[in-house]
């Protein structure tokens, strides 16, 4: 078959979609108010060094003053990355038609 | 996988650095080889080295309800092996820290142990053995990925054990605590990481076969098989 790779990768994003609903449907309804779910695995390591009474020694140079100029950083990383990817895919195809 | 800034003692930054510090040098080295020798396989680099930006750049939620982000370190590891990979690594860690401080600057030797050396290494080793025993290439690829990505936060779970051991069950108590937060949580994330990089995989061999059996990534023969499939 000529798409088996492509349906193999769309069903497994939608099963962890999907898996993703469930659980964030049953987390939603136990959370406590003030409380927030989906928090970073790196912030959740720091909490429990934090919490054996380690200070960190260093804090960054420059840190993103609010989230959505975080969100910006994060999404002109992954825009570079895709412009880069698209360039020379498309590159290449044109070539191979050309020829 | 991102070790925040300053949360290791300072001599566990220097340690790490130590050890980094010689893959990048080699890979920067090797770099500039292939910069000399193969310069038709620089897109591929390109492409690789913008995996890693595209892929590192998105957090998603896994089973155990907190997010945490792919690394996408995979494919440059399967074609261009882990001292370019640490080369690569170490860009998207440098942005990382300075413009999102998202990792650090005192960390980044540990972060570019964790993510682009010893996944890759693993990764890299994973795909060669596949190939040498001639297992199915795009199984061969999920694997290596899959296993790259998920090794990296084993490593980071390791780094901070070491640096942070327990006061009941020392060292192995911490580990278990920490692989819980990162390497559980990257499970699911490591399968769709290493489907995405078997499914690019595909396009590549499509696309620059002649390349990946000029770096020794694919056989002759292999490519042939493969474009018989045609899957």
């Amino acid at each position: 078959m000529k798409y088996t790779l492509e349906i193999i990768t769309v069903i497994t994003i939608l099963v962890f979609a999907g898996i993703f609903a469930v659980q964030n449907a049953h987390i939603q309804s136990t959370l406590k108010p003030g409380e927030e779910a989906w928090s970073g695995a790196d912030s959740s390591a720091a909490e429990i060094i934090q919490s054996n009474g380690y200070t960190p020694w260093f804090t960054p140079i420059w840190e993103p003053p609010s989230g959505e100029i975080e969100t910006l950083f994060f999404c002109l990383q992954a825009a570079l990355g895709s412009l880069v990817i698209g360039y020379f895919f498309g590159y290449y195809r044109g070539k191979a038609v050309r020829d | 996988m991102h070790i925040m800034e300053g949360f290791l003692p300072w001599y566990w930054c220097a340690f790490w650095f130590a050890v980094s510090l010689p893959f990048v040098l080699y890979g920067i080295y090797l770099l500039n080889r292939l910069v000399k020798e193969h310069r038709d396989a620089l897109p591929l680099l390109a492409v690789s080295g913008a995996f890693v930006f595209v892929l590192s750049s998105l957090k998603m939620p896994s089973v155990t309800g907190s997010c945490s982000h792919p690394t996408g370190t995979g494919l440059s590891a399967i074609m261009f092996g882990p001292f370019l990979t640490s080369v690569l690594g170490m860009i998207v860690l440098l942005y990382q820290a300075l413009l999102l401080a998202h990792g650090g600057l005192t960390t980044l030797g540990a972060n570019i142990f964790s993510m682009a050396i010893a996944g890759p290494v693993v990764g890299y080793w994973i795909y060669r053995g596949g190939k040498a025993i001639g297992l199915n290439t795009f199984v061969t690829v999920f694997l290596a990925a899959a296993l790259c990505d998920l090794f990296t936060y084993v490593v980071t779970s390791l780094q901070l054990a070491l640096a942070f051991p327990a006061e009941t069950g020392g060292i192995l108590a911490s580990f278990t605590a920490f692989a819980i937060i990162f390497a559980v949580t990257q499970i699911p994330l490591a399968i769709i990481e290493g489907v995405i990089i078997a499914l690019i995989f595909k396009y590549i061999i499509q696309s620059r076969p002649d390349i990946l059996i000029k770096l020794n990534v694919l056989s002759q023969d292999q490519v042939k098989k493969i474009r018989e499939l045609s899957i």
